[in-house]
């Protein structure tokens, strides 16, 4: 015996398709951060065990160093090159850059204001050293070389 | 009444998911997730250049050095050695166990302990020297920074495990710094040397 209409099968329901989408969205918009810079310059972290977690984004600089992008390898070459804010620099500029990063953070927040060190692992110290001696000149003192964390060698 | 029977028409809700995907995957694309880690460090500030700098001397047994080159071997206390090995050199001389004479001197501190009671602990006197060549390579160098950062916070971890029966991380923050003033980061980071020069 067949019921009537039974060979139909009822359509899913997809009323509760935006709910799910719903909480990936509030997902992704808590727990990730707004890209603020496009990066021009390339490069893979050093690996480290030791690593701590920057706190309070709105307090950290970057500074970015390694080879150029691809893209803009035809116009600067390959050695590798210091990203401030968007474009390339030298490492004289490096003590304005300070001066303006501090001066756009509270009075109260500038002492504990930290500078994060994005370089390559293949650079050479010396670029690094010559970074270093402006933070120093800048007093900007508390940096973090940026690592990606890892279990073991 | 009959205005009861006649049913308000539902708005069609059907767009939502659509809407819902593009915020998505707007959030998606114009953000990042990872979170920044790294190792922190706090350079020495610039020397007044008016002030006339003299020169710190630091006794010899008090002062581990630790040389990088550029082809990457790592030199600790005037010997070739091994990258893995340098955690525990390192470890041993922030220590000094047993007094030796060719290791740091300690010195008995008074520290104020969160409860206002005093505790002396012979902090060490030892200064651990990382120096480096212009071509040596970023990696090894946090390779090595890495190392010295695990042999100081393996000593902290013993020492608060020794006061306080816990390690550093599931300390109070107050303990914390008792333990931190009792075993200084002591690493300088001296501008690179120049070579053949």
């Amino acid at each position: 015996m067949k019921k009537k209409g039974g060979k139909e099968l009822p359509a899913i329901s997809t009323s509760s398709l935006p709910d799910v989408i719903y909480m990936i969205l509030f997902f992704f918009m808590v727990s990730t951060s707004m890209r603020d810079q496009e990066l021009l310059v390339r490069y893979k972290l050093p690996e480290a065990t030791e690593v701590q977690k920057l706190e309070k984004k709105s307090l950290v600089s970057y500074i970015h160093v390694g080879v150029p992008t691809p893209a803009m390898q035809a116009k600067y070459g390959t050695a590798p090159k210091i990203q401030l804010n968007d474009s390339y620099k030298t490492t004289k500029d490096i003590l304005d850059f300070i001066a303006a990063e501090r001066d756009q953070l509270n009075e109260s927040d500038r002492a504990s204001m930290t500078i994060c060190l994005k370089a390559d692992g293949n650079t050479k110290m010396g670029i690094i050293a010559d970074v270093k001696q402006e933070l120093r000149r800048a007093n900007a003192l508390k940096i973090s070389y940026a690592s990606s964390k890892v279990l073991s060698y | 009444m009959p205005s009861n029977k006649r049913k308000v028409p539902e708005v069609n809700s059907s767009s939502q998911a659509d809407i819902a995907f593009s915020l998505l995957i707007f959030f998606l694309v114009a953000t990042t997730m990872n979170v920044d880690t790294g190792i922190v460090r706090v350079l020495p500030p610039m020397p007044d250049p008016n002030v006339k700098q003299e020169d710190i001397k630091v006794k010899e047994r008090n002062l581990f050095l630790v040389f990088v080159a550029g082809s990457g071997a790592i030199m600790a206390q005037g010997e070739i050695i091994n990258l893995r090995n340098l955690k525990d050199k390192a470890k041993e001389f922030i220590l000094n166990k047993y007094d030796e004479e060719n290791l740091p001197e300690k010195k008995p501190t008074d520290i104020t302990m969160p409860d206002g009671s005093t505790w002396v602990y012979p902090v060490s006197e030892g200064v651990i020297s990382l120096q480096n060549t212009r071509d040596t390579g970023y990696q090894v160098y946090i390779m090595v920074q890495n190392e010295l950062t695990r042999a100081f916070s393996e000593v902290r971890d013993e020492v608060a495990m020794a006061k306080f029966g816990h390690k550093l991380a599931d300390l109070e923050e107050a303990q914390r710094q008792v333990i931190i003033k009792a075993v200084p980061l002591k690493i300088s980071e001296a501008e690179p040397r120049k070579i053949g020069k």
